[in-house]
């Protein structure tokens, strides 16, 4: 006896289909059909982009995953020593100094530079004239080339009496302050140059967050005689607790990754004072004129990688109730 | 007879183009070029010494016309220098100090010029100390050297003048730096003595030039089994000096990070009055820095009194990419003989050299150490003499004084990893008043003994 398939008796069938809706579009999906459904061209526009993630995202971090394991200065043949490079990281006597520092340098980021585009955005939005150029002002370092904003502070911060800074320091008979040039104020000062450097961008998205908290609950407090302070701390801080929570996780990620400063600061000086660990991964990487070790820079850019994902991990499910409230 | 003179008419045409084409294969084939990019100054160098360089290309590429030049800029630094190396984008021709060209051989990473270099001929009568720095372990050469240098102690003779100080009478003891670095502080306010203290290595290679000048060594040995002496008793004094000036005399300034480029225009802008760095850097101070020559002067580094004392010697080799092929490396090998050889061995060329560089308001007559022997320098020296524009009355102390010192060669092992961990110590005493210079040597010490024993 012929079967007969149960999709061609329902297609010329007039009665009500059988199956289910997903199975009958599984039932019918070809590749012809897919084509013709623009299957095709969904993956011509896709191509691009897989391209280039493959190519400069996912490609280079199988790479470094290889390379961890591995022993090569890109120039001789490679070989493997399986876990050696982390080993040696972890026994490299930099590494807690680097460690320790790039936690300084976040906590001191996030004490001082954390809540200075904050207060930033909500002045300028107190503001009643001028706000665009408020922004503007606000945003300007961040369109500096970072390479001649560094240049600039660096002439800022020389430690002569004749710097910038020890001068206007002068005028209030205070310095001249060794700035750079010493291993307790080193790190501070570069603190100092990445919070004026960075802080436009959040500013920029406070002030855009801000346009979205309705105006109703600060003309219902001021009616009932709230102050400027009981209003931010009221009304604005529990308004932007999402973005602020978002800034706050991406600031810490960001601070943990520093680099610029220390590498065009000071090299990491005074006496490591201001190391951080891209920058150890750097001088594995870059610091041999022989060849690098790539091995071991890779095998600790996969440590900090890793601790990242787990804190980020944390953070969001630590701050999950609060931010969905 | 029509079909004859078509046939003839074609006949003639196609001979025409068959001639042609060969002619044109023919010049292709005798006219073929080859290019090679070949270092030129370092970035930031004046008008004059770019015009200078460009003067030189031309020049070579008249008598060598199969050979096309590409002049690139060029500073060696050793995280540069690494990454260049590992993508593989360093120029056809390049520079490395005395202090890699070996190791980078072994590791193949240079190109086997041995065959070419034997065809000089005046290949055998180099100095065999100064080509043995450009010979691998299996006797390959690859490199030839490009100059060799002291370390020196470069004064500012008009800081000297104002602290009442003889300008030609620069100091022969460590104290006497001292007491002059002092007097230049107080009756000037500038730094009386400065160094390299950046976290480059530059900071431990001037600190091991110090050592050497009070008859220290940083390693004996040689290979993975050296032995790291860097705490060794003169190192502890030399560290120790350098934190009594920091801290007791104050006459070392109030920038403790200069690297070679920027102690180098803080000189040359007269802000320095002492400070250490090869014999030969005065080109760099007028081609980068625009020094006034009346202020500079020149002077061997002070040794203490005792027989290993002596004064570091290093120098600069050129070398060729490992990939490149036979003809580039022909190419390569000629313009290293008529750019930086020739004018040290044939009359005719050192004088063309000389005139080009005089042209170019470049110096001519810059101190340095012989690559093949004292005869033959002072005799390159006499050809070149009516061009010499140097000062040198002013660098009478220096070339008088270094024939009669030790030199000795950098550390052997490990070399940039001995320096790079002497930047520490030297930094933590120039920006810490409590640095503790014996620990901080210990220190050092095994960190070097690790990176040593692991060949790095």
């Amino acid at each position: 006896m012929a079967t007969v398939d149960p999709i061609d008796v329902h297609w010329t069938d007039s009665e009500p289909a059988v199956l289910s809706g997903r199975e009958y579009r599984r039932a019918r999906r070809t590749p012809l059909t897919w084509v013709r459904g623009g299957g095709l061209a969904t993956l011509l526009f896709l191509l691009p982009m897989l391209f280039v993630f493959g190519a400069f995202s996912w490609y280079p971090i199988v790479r470094t995953v290889i390379m961890s394991v591995q022993h090569t200065n890109l120039v001789s043949p490679a070989t493997w020593v399986g876990l050696d490079n982390f080993r040696a990281v972890l026994n490299d006597p930099v590494l807690p100094k680097a460690v320790e520092n790039t936690a300084e340098f976040a906590g001191l980021a996030l004490i001082f530079g954390y809540p200075v585009p904050l207060v930033a955005a909500v002045l300028m939005s107190e503001a009643r004239r001028f706000r665009g150029v408020y922004s503007a002002l606000a945003y300007l370092p961040v369109v500096i080339p970072p390479v001649v904003a560094v240049l600039l502070w660096k002439t800022f911060y020389d430690a002569s009496p004749t710097g910038v800074f020890n001068t206007i320091l002068g005028w209030v008979h205070l310095g001249p302050y060794p700035w750079l040039q010493s291993q307790q104020t080193a790190l501070p000062s570069l603190v100092l140059e990445s919070t004026w450097a960075n802080a436009g961008g959040t500013v920029i998205i406070y002030l855009a967050a801000l346009t979205g908290v309705n105006r109703e609950l600060y003309e219902a407090a001021s009616v009932d005689g709230a102050s400027l302070w009981r209003k931010v701390w009221h009304i604005t801080i529990p308004q932007l607790r999402g973005v602020l929570l978002l800034t706050m996780i991406l600031q810490i990620i960001g601070t943990a990754q520093v680099f610029l400063e220390p590498y065009l600061f000071t090299s990491g000086g005074p006496a490591n004072a201001t190391v951080t660990v891209l920058l150890m991964i750097y001088n594995y990487a870059f610091g041999n004129s022989l060849g690098g070790d790539y091995g071991s820079a890779t095998a600790l850019s996969l440590m900090l990688a890793a601790f990242l994902a787990l804190f980020s991990l944390l953070y969001l499910r630590l701050t999950r109730s609060w931010s969905s409230k | 007879m029509k079909s004859t003179r078509m046939t003839a008419l074609l006949a003639v045409i196609v001979t025409s183009l068959l001639a042609v084409f060969a002619s044109s294969v023919s010049s292709a084939a005798t006219t073929k070029t080859t290019t090679i990019s070949v270092v030129s100054l370092i970035p930031g160098s004046t008008p004059e010494a770019i015009a200078q360089f460009n003067n030189q290309v031309a020049a070579f590429e008249k008598a060598n016309p199969s050979i096309k030049v590409k002049p690139i800029e060029y500073q060696w630094t050793g995280p540069t220098f690494a990454a260049k190396l590992a993508a593989g984008t360093l120029p056809t021709v390049f520079e490395v100090p005395f202090t890699d060209a070996r190791s980078l051989g072994d590791n193949g990473q240079l190109a086997d010029l041995t065959a070419e270099i034997k065809q000089l001929p005046y290949y055998s009568k180099y100095n065999k100390a100064v080509l043995a720095e450009g010979t691998t372990a299996k006797g390959k050469i690859i490199a030839l050297p490009k100059g060799a240098y002291a370390m020196a102690l470069h004064y500012n003779r008009k800081l000297f003048t104002a602290a009442g100080l003889d300008p030609n009478k620069p100091p022969t003891t460590w104290a006497q730096v001292q007491s002059y670095a002092r007097l230049i502080t107080q009756k000037t306010g500038k730094a009386g003595y400065a160094q390299m203290g950046k976290d480059d290595n530059s900071a431990g290679w001037v600190f091991t030039t110090l050592v050497y000048s009070l008859g220290g060594r940083m390693e004996t040995g040689r290979g993975t089994t050296a032995k790291a002496t860097l705490n060794n008793a003169k190192a502890v004094t030399a560290l120790s000096m350098l934190k009594k000036m920091r801290w007791t005399d104050n006459t070392m300034g109030s920038n403790f990070d200069m690297g070679w480029s920027d102690i180098n225009q803080a000189f040359a802008a007269g802000n320095v009055g002492m400070y250490i760095n090869g014999s030969d850097v005065y080109t760099n101070l007028v081609s980068a820095s625009n020094i006034d020559p009346s202020i500079y002067g020149l002077a061997p580094i002070p040794l203490a009194k005792n027989k290993t004392a002596g004064v570091l010697g290093g120098g600069t080799l050129v070398a060729v990419r490992p990939d490149a092929n036979a003809a580039a490396r022909a190419a390569a090998v000629k313009w290293i003989d008529f750019y930086y050889e020739r004018p040290l061995v044939d009359k005719a060329q050192a004088i063309r050299n000389a005139k080009t560089l005089v042209a170019g308001k470049q110096p001519v007559g810059v101190p340095a150490l012989p690559l093949f022997n004292k005869a033959q320098y002072d005799l390159a020296n006499t050809w070149i003499k009516p061009y010499i524009n140097v000062p040198l009355a002013q660098m009478k102390p220096f070339n008088t004084g270094i024939f009669n010192q030790q030199v000795i060669a950098e550390p052997a092992a490990s070399t940039q990893s001995v320096y790079k961990t002497l930047d520490g110590p030297v930094q933590a005493v120039l920006t810490d008043k409590n640095a503790n210079v014996q620990q901080l040597l210990d220190q050092a010490n095994s960190t070097a003994q690790a990176q040593i024993s692991a060949g790095k």
